[in-house]
């Protein structure tokens, strides 16, 4: 028998057959909607006449536009108010199901997704917004769309699409202390570029992704599309089942069984092929952060910014324009660069276990004067679960301000955003410039951890020299 | 419905450089709270053509000269970031019909091949020499041809790429996949019981 690696299980069975341009028409499992990416697409469906086919098989949920400290609608901004209620209409109307505000659900769609357990191994996943790669976590196939591809899903739950090729990445060894995942995928990204993984689906692997939590993958994974890959995933493995068990849509009963047996089946072969190989050191990985104006623009942080004098032609300019928007000096250590904000959220890293983590080690620590600390959880259930935990009032003490649900300061779309130019050390996932609502603010991304010691100390900090 | 051939655009050219140019870059957050892209024209490089008092900034997209150039001239990894399609769709509603690059990041090449704004990448080199030949008479008229693989001025020609299942749905105008996906009714029903899951 031939052997296959997961993606090309995955693509096999999903695929319902070749377009004339010779792309192939895919099936999409599960189709995840949001409200800006969404309302252009029904428009377009009622302009054509046509019904959403699968209602069943779409799930939305509100994150983008949501105020993260204003509970009541109307909301202020009347163009947010706008995009919910057009959201829900749509959903009521096509019979999609909604997770609003007032379920106690509603959340970032790719913290969502996986809560509800209707991210499983082996599916095809899609959604407009290009972070949908984090459900990879799972060993599922999944990635952003523009919003003609989310109209083509809605009405036939397929989309033309050409066949990626595989980059295995395997991260050997283990990770030093106080290193984490999303160190290891700003490594990865640093090291193969950000757009090293343009035509490629990453399938990350070794011991380092074996030892990881389902989490912990989920933001590796969910970088992947910084790097220009538009998948990323990791086989499924016993964390991935129990993950799963007993999640509201996980089969349940005599179809757990199964259905394991079924995920399993979508393994990578031992012996299968890959497009490419990459092995990397667990134990090279530093903590990391960015410094300049795209992801890959990162240094550990015993590093140095980079000096343009230093570089190829090539590289010169994009670090000149970099330094120039970020206001940082060639050459100069990064770590003790001066932080005004601090967040704690986004799809990358507002997830039950970030803010454990980040909660274990604030006790006895204080967020510096006239520094602005945010935690944003990244679902209500996540916030839930955290509160019962208390480690809402830990992050309180310590000087943060405790959120609700969204999306918040990772992108400029609700009234969280940076003033002027003030630098962020962030948890998310893009620095791009005016990524965070200030054209001339400033992002640095690194692990909630890192981004908890430099709100601590008001500069970028080696969190291993403040919390041990 | 059937869908006009795009062999080739033709127009006037507008160089907007540097590399890993970002769908924030190109149309900034805050601009997609709308309900239909109709307006996004408008909003296209908001940040980089504009202070925060409104006024303009110095960038070819105000400049007089350019003001009705439909192709752009960009760098390496065009459209990466984010996969919201109101990145093309305010270049399309701006008047842009094709874009010469390095190389484009995925969705967003997806997303523009299916507006009909042809993509296409060029060596580091002929971008160059498109942005010379541009800097020295923005009123040059260009040819994107994507058929011949050519984009061609004055007496010149530089070769160009693109994807071939791109340039096929262009050339016979099917770069809509939605009436093709259509048709198949029964395939897909076949797939979706086909399936372990619901
Ligand atoms: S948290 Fe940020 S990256 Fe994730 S879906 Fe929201 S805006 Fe996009």
């Amino acid at each position: 028998m031939n052997s296959k690696n997961l993606f090309e299980k995955v693509w096999d069975a999903h695929s319902v057959g070749e377009l004339a341009n010779g792309q192939t028409q895919l099936f999409i499992g599960r189709h995840l909607i949001h409200e800006v990416t969404s309302p252009q697409a029904f428009g377009m469906l009622r302009e054509k006449g046509l019904p959403v086919r699968y209602p069943e098989r779409t799930f939305a949920t509100v994150d983008h536009i949501v105020p993260t400290d204003e509970a009541h609608e109307p909301y202020s901004d009347i163009l947010a108010d706008a995009m919910i209620k057009e959201l829900r209409k749509n959903c009521i109307e096509s019979g999609v199901t909604f997770f609003d505000v007032d379920s106690g659900k509603q959340g970032i769609v790719h913290v969502v997704g996986p809560e509800q357990g209707l991210t499983q191994p082996g599916m095809t996943i899609a959604c407009g917004d290009s972070h949908t790669s984090t459900h990879g976590a799972f060993g599922a196939v999944a990635f952003g769309v523009g919003t003609s591809q989310v109209r083509d899903l809605m009405a036939t739950q397929t989309m033309a699409m050409s066949k990626l090729k595989v980059r295995r990445i395997n991260v050997n060894g283990d990770l030093g202390a106080g290193i984490y995942a999303k160190d290891v995928i700003l490594h990865i990204i640093r090291l193969l570029g950000v757009n090293g993984g343009t035509g490629f689906a990453y399938e990350y692997g070794g011991s380092v992704f074996d030892a990881f939590s389902i989490e912990e993958r989920m933001t590796a994974c969910n970088m992947s599309i910084e790097g220009g890959a538009r998948v990323g995933y990791v086989n499924p493995d016993s964390k991935t089942f129990t993950y799963l068990k007993g999640r509201p849509y996980s089969p349940s009963g005599n179809d757990w069984k199964e259905q394991v047996s079924v995920w399993s089946s979508y393994s990578s072969d031992k012996d299968c092929s890959y497009d490419d190989t990459v092995t990397i050191e667990g134990a090279q990985v530093a903590p990391t952060v960015t410094w300049g104006i795209n992801p890959g623009q990162a240094v550990a942080i015993d590093e140095n910014i980079p000096d343009p004098d230093q570089v190829t032609q090539n590289e010169r300019e994009s670090i000149v324009e970099a330094l120039e928007h970020m206001k940082l000096t060639a050459g100069a250590p990064v770590r003790g660069t001066k932080v005004d904000v601090a967040f704690i959220g986004s799809c990358t890293n507002g997830r039950l276990s970030d803010l454990e983590e980040v909660a274990s080690r604030l006790p006895g620590h204080k967020v510096r004067d006239g520094l602005k600390a945010i935690v944003v959880p990244g679902s209500q259930i996540v916030s839930k679960l955290a509160m019962e935990k208390g480690l809402d009032k830990v992050f309180i003490d310590a000087g943060f301000e405790w959120r609700a649900a969204g999306c918040s300061m990772c992108l400029a779309m609700n009234p969280d955003k940076l003033v002027g130019d003030q630098l962020c050390a962030s948890s998310s996932n893009r620095n791009f410039k005016g990524r965070q609502g200030s054209p001339t603010g400033r992002t640095m991304l690194m692990s909630p951890v890192m981004v908890a010691a430099a709100a601590v100390t008001g500069e970028v900090t080696d969190a291993r020299t403040i919390f041990g | 419905m059937t869908l006009p051939k795009i062999s080739q655009v033709v127009g006037r050219a507008v160089p907007v450089p540097g590399d890993d140019i970002d769908t924030d870059r190109i149309i900034p957050a805050r601009f997609m709270k709308c309900l239909t892209f109709d307006g996004l024209g408008e909003y296209l490089f908001y940040d980089t053509r504009f202070d925060g008092d409104g006024s303009e900034k110095s960038h070819n997209l105000n400049l007089p000269c350019f003001r009705d150039a439909s192709i752009m001239v960009s760098g390496a990894n065009f459209g990466c970031g984010s996969s919201r399609e109101h990145a093309p769709q305010s270049l399309y509603r701006a008047g842009f019909r094709a874009i010469i690059a390095g190389n484009f990041a995925e969705i967003f090449f997806g997303n523009a091949t299916s507006l009909g704004m042809p993509c296409v990448s060029t060596s580091r080199e002929n971008l160059a020499k498109l942005s010379c030949a541009i800097e020295t008479n923005p009123s040059i008229e260009f040819v994107v041809d994507v058929e011949k693989l050519q984009v061609r001025y004055e007496h010149e020609e530089v070769r160009c790429e693109i994807a071939p299942g791109a340039r096929d749905s262009l050339l016979n105008g099917s770069w809509d996949p939605l009436e093709e996906l259509l048709t198949a009714t029964d395939e897909i029903e076949k797939t979706a019981s086909s399936l372990p899951y619901g």
